[in-house]
């Protein structure tokens, strides 16, 4: 395995500031062997394939607890696959960006192991305040799976947030980075999604992208931080408190969509096998 | 002190005895089963708990604690003996200790108690359901008797009660549920899981025992415990520090391969145990108490390894 190791990535993962054991876990389960492959395998699609734009990484603490709160943007994971590759790539003491793996994905095998050894525990509030307490990078995408299952011509909009990121980033006195991930609806240009056959193999839906088969294309993609938002509370406040706190994120989030898609419309042409589909 | 030990001639108990001998306190030990080459120091009393006997041993004696390890697991015994030994004699050893005085009464549990589940979290304290009822119902008996047990800290006000969750103990005995999984040279794991383990030097759980019943008697330490040694680590790296060698088998074929081939015989309900996380958080103990593990690891399973 070690023919496919980046030095550069292997020196990185030996900058990040996390806690090993002499076999080289931390108590996750996190395995600095599978970041060393994981991040090798994905330095190519950051730099190359996907060629991934990062602006406003200074916004993202070097070191403590912090959230990464950002849209979802693709049929599947990509967004969060480049949100944390960017993390690793862009800052300097590299960070470990640790997602909320969704629940079937540790019921299934190898997605359960390889989500634990790249240090993504299963979306469980109780992990999330941990990994916190911790002073990890934690990363979440309030919109959920129905984020995910957004369509190629819904690909600039946002859903409805959920609010547990905001009751738990207060009551764990946690920073709130927002993220905006553009061109995820550009690599995958998902046309439908089959929910009853998802549902049949275990996993929420299958997207069906325009050309048939779930395979990202070579397309530019972006992630852009905004300024760290603080939010003073226990955590305990009224439901309408809370939902003006997520308003808040939900507008950063979108002024942030916005400026990156002027960004993107510039730099990259619309599909026009979707033709365009603004 | 005079510490009673219930169990006494378990791989625990003996640990738990020797170690008490060496500091000093006066041990009495109770157990069907005969410890024949025990400390002459020690006091042996070869009766079944829940029988009249083990009363004459708590009046005669006069014990300030009791450590109550009389407890089996699912793989020894059928049902009817398993709630007779776990609940029933765990019911016997608090009603005594309540009649006779003892300070206190250290419950020693097992972290499975917690169950394994996919949807489980990573880290489990004491404040978690019991989810093993659920997952592994021939696990009911013992999450039975741990209950039984912490709702003493109630019904018993006088009697310090603690209940210790422990992790997976294995160590230079061989003995112990971890130890019969890795016995064979051959370990089975499900294909495409690989979950954390947590691990005790059996040295140290004794310790901790120890540890949790000095306090109760000193101090007056109540309450219910998970105790772990080292961080946890992948059942692949458990397996390859015993120098033993994985076999990944797919989900479908355990039912079928489960005491076949060379493989451990196991229940199908344990299937959950190695594809999930079992894992505890500490530490409420390590802070109660300021116990430390002395064995890491490798160093642990290297003595399980070499022994």
């Amino acid at each position: 395995m070690s023919l496919f190791i980046d030095d550069d990535v292997r020196a990185r993962v030996a900058r990040l500031e996390l806690p090993w054991s002499a076999g080289g876990y931390d108590k996750y389960g996190t395995s600095r062997a599978h970041l060393e492959l994981f991040f090798s395998l994905v330095a190519p699609l950051y730099r190359s394939y996907f060629r991934v734009e990062a602006t406003g990484v200074q916004h993202i603490p070097a070191r403590g607890r912090a959230m990464i709160v950002g849209n979802h943007s693709g049929g599947y994971a990509i967004d969060g696959l480049l949100t944390v590759a960017s993390c690793f790539f862009e800052l300097e003491p590299p960070r470990l960006a640790q997602g909320m793996a969704e629940k079937f994905l540790a019921a299934m095998p190898v997605s359960s192991t390889l989500s634990a050894r790249l240090g993504h525990l299963t979306g469980l509030p109780e992990h999330a305040e941990r990994l916190l307490n911790d002073d990890r990078l934690l990363m979440v995408f309030p919109e959920g799976a129905r984020g995910t299952a957004k369509l190629y011509k819904e690909r600039w909009s946002l859903v409805r947030f959920g609010s547990g990121f905001i009751r738990l980033a207060l009551s764990t006195n946690t920073p709130i980075v927002p993220m905006a991930f553009v061109g995820g609806g550009d690599v995958l240009p998902t046309v439908t999604n089959l929910y009853k056959l998802g549902r049949l193999i275990g996993v929420p839906y299958i997207p069906v992208s325009a050309y048939g088969l779930p395979l990202p294309l070579p397309r530019p993609c972006a992630v852009h931080y905004g300024a760290p938002m603080t939010f003073k509370g226990t955590g305990h406040e009224d439901d309408e408190t809370i939902e003006k706190m997520v308003a808040e994120v939900r507008d950063r989030v979108a002024a942030l969509l916005d400026d990156g898609r002027r960004r993107h419309e510039q730099r990259v042409r619309p599909l026009s096998f979707l033709g365009g589909g603004r | 002190m005079r510490l009673l030990v219930t169990g006494i001639s378990s791989n625990l108990g003996r640990l738990v005895a020797r170690l008490a001998l060496a500091a000093h306190h006066d041990v009495i030990g109770v157990d069907r089963r005969p410890w024949p080459d025990a400390p002459r120091e020690i006091e042996m009393h070869a009766v079944d708990l829940t029988k009249r006997a083990t009363e004459d041993v708590f009046r005669t004696r006069h014990p300030d604690a009791v450590v109550h390890l009389a407890t089996v697991t699912h793989a020894s015994r059928d049902a009817d003996d398993r709630y007779r030994i776990n609940l029933g004699g765990t019911r016997t050893v608090f009603d005594l200790a309540e009649r006779h005085g003892v300070k206190s009464v250290v419950f020693v549990g097992r972290h499975t108690f917690y169950g394994a589940a996919a949807d489980a979290p990573l880290y489990h304290t004491e404040m978690d359901a019991p989810l093993a009822v659920a997952t592994f119902p021939e696990l009911a008996d013992l999450v039975a008797a741990d209950l039984f047990a912490a709702a003493a800290l109630w019904r018993m006000p006088h009697v310090c009660t603690i209940v210790l969750r422990i992790c997976y103990t294995i160590g230079p005995s061989k003995k112990g549920t971890l130890a019969s999984f890795l016995e064979r040279r051959r370990v089975p794991m499900v294909l495409g899981f690989d979950p954390l383990f947590q691990v005790m030097h059996e040295g140290d759980a004794a310790q901790a025992i120890l540890t949790a019943s000095q306090s109760a008697v000193d101090e007056g330490l109540k309450g219910v415990f998970n105790v772990a040694g080292p961080q946890p680590l992948p059942l692949s790296e458990v397996v390859r520090l015993s120098g033993r060698s994985a076999l990944h088998l797919p989900e479908p074929m355990f039912p079928w391969a489960f005491g076949r081939f060379g493989l451990p015989k196991l229940a199908a309900q344990s299937l959950e145990h190695i594809k999930h996380p079992v894992v505890v958080d500490d530490a409420a103990f390590r802070r109660a108490t300021g116990f430390s593990h002395t064995w890491d690891e490798a160093e642990t399973l290297s003595s399980f390894r070499y022994a």
